[in-house]
């Protein structure tokens, strides 16, 4: 259990950060699809751009994970099919049921629990492209 | 105390995320919350039908724990780290719900006219839920991540399939509350 203790940790402050600033909200999805406020594209923007400065930052001072092995980023592969034809699918659900999967856990913890609804349907649109998977262009 | 009872900023929040983002990577895994989803599928036996879901779905239990971590942190701040307070929405953004037939408007995190139990058991209501998870669950993982994975750890190492995932999570969603909310509402 004491390995999984600082996944925890990371989990409770990603869920209380969230909630905190609101970004579990579908309101808040909704205004920023709509552009009528800044806050969901500054809490985009400044962890990207915080994000970028901690992996150079990393990468230059050459740290290590507690593994041993230096900070890697897992690569992406190449491609574009699916990640525009993905996206904007994916897109469409977050805008439609305001959440996208980090805040559907988190907001059966504020009792919102009819998103375990979303979380269900969200599981069988998971299966399903894994049943279609060979079939989709990627 | 009081500052962490309001609302938190936006550049506060941010760079937060880009630390959970760092940490997990520098615990040796990747900031990815819709890989759980497959795990999940794993767990619930999809490895014995589908390829895709064949897979060592032990070694992603550390990502689970992530997720229940985050399930307590969204009851301890709704909990005990919040003052009741309606969430500070625009002007335009209120009228237009308002336009739309949304009443109370961001006085709970989550619209009643979407996710309450009334809502729920009505056919539309209940369409509207699945077919929006039906379409993030699909949509996510034919993408190869979410808001997480794409938005934030793979904008951050500067990837270009993250970066075209995000304009694809853009479009969707504009085209969803530009065109197809106005029909739906």
């Amino acid at each position: 259990m004491g390995k999984y203790l600082k996944f925890l940790t990371v989990g409770m402050v990603f869920g209380i950060v969230l909630v905190k600033s609101e970004a579990v909200s579908w309101y808040r999805i909704f205004e920023m699809f709509k552009f009528q406020s800044f806050h969901m594209y500054g809490i985009i923007g400044s962890a990207v751009i915080t994000g970028i400065i901690l992996l150079l930052v990393s990468k230059k001072i050459k740290i290590k994970n507690i593994e041993g092995s230096f900070l890697r980023v897992p690569l992406k592969d190449r491609g574009f099919i699916r990640y525009i034809l993905g996206g904007i699918i994916f897109g469409l659900g977050w805008a439609l049921c305001g959440a996208c999967p980090g805040p559907m856990y988190i907001l059966i913890g504020t009792g919102a629990f009819s998103i375990l609804v979303v979380i269900a349907a969200a599981l069988l649109g998971t299966y399903v492209y894994g049943l279609t998977k060979d079939k989709l262009p990627h | 105390m009081e500052y962490i009872l309001q609302p938190w900023p936006w550049f506060v929040t941010g760079p937060l995320l880009a630390i959970i983002m760092f940490l997990l990577l520098y615990f040796g895994r990747t900031f990815g919350m819709s890989s759980n989803l497959r795990t999940l599928c794993a767990i619930g036996g999809a490895g014995k039908r589908v390829e895709f879901f064949k897979f060592d779905w032990k070694s992603q239990r550390w990502n689970l724990v992530v997720v229940l971590g985050a399930i307590l942190g969204g009851f301890i701040a709704h909990y005990l780290l919040s003052n009741p307070t309606n969430i500070n929405l625009s002007e335009a953004t209120i009228k237009d719900l308002n336009a739309f037939g949304f009443s109370n408007v961001g006085q709970s995190l989550v619209p009643p006219e979407l996710f309450s139990w009334d809502a729920v058991f009505s056919i539309k209501g209940i369409l509207i839920l699945i077919v929006g998870g039906f379409l993030v669950g699909f949509g996510t993982r034919y993408a190869g991540g979410c808001t997480s994975g794409h938005a934030i750890t793979g904008l951050s190492s500067l990837q270009l399939p993250s970066l075209i995932a995000v304009i694809g999570f853009f479009a969707g969603g504009l085209i969803m509350i530009h065109l197809i909310y106005p029909i739906l509402f």
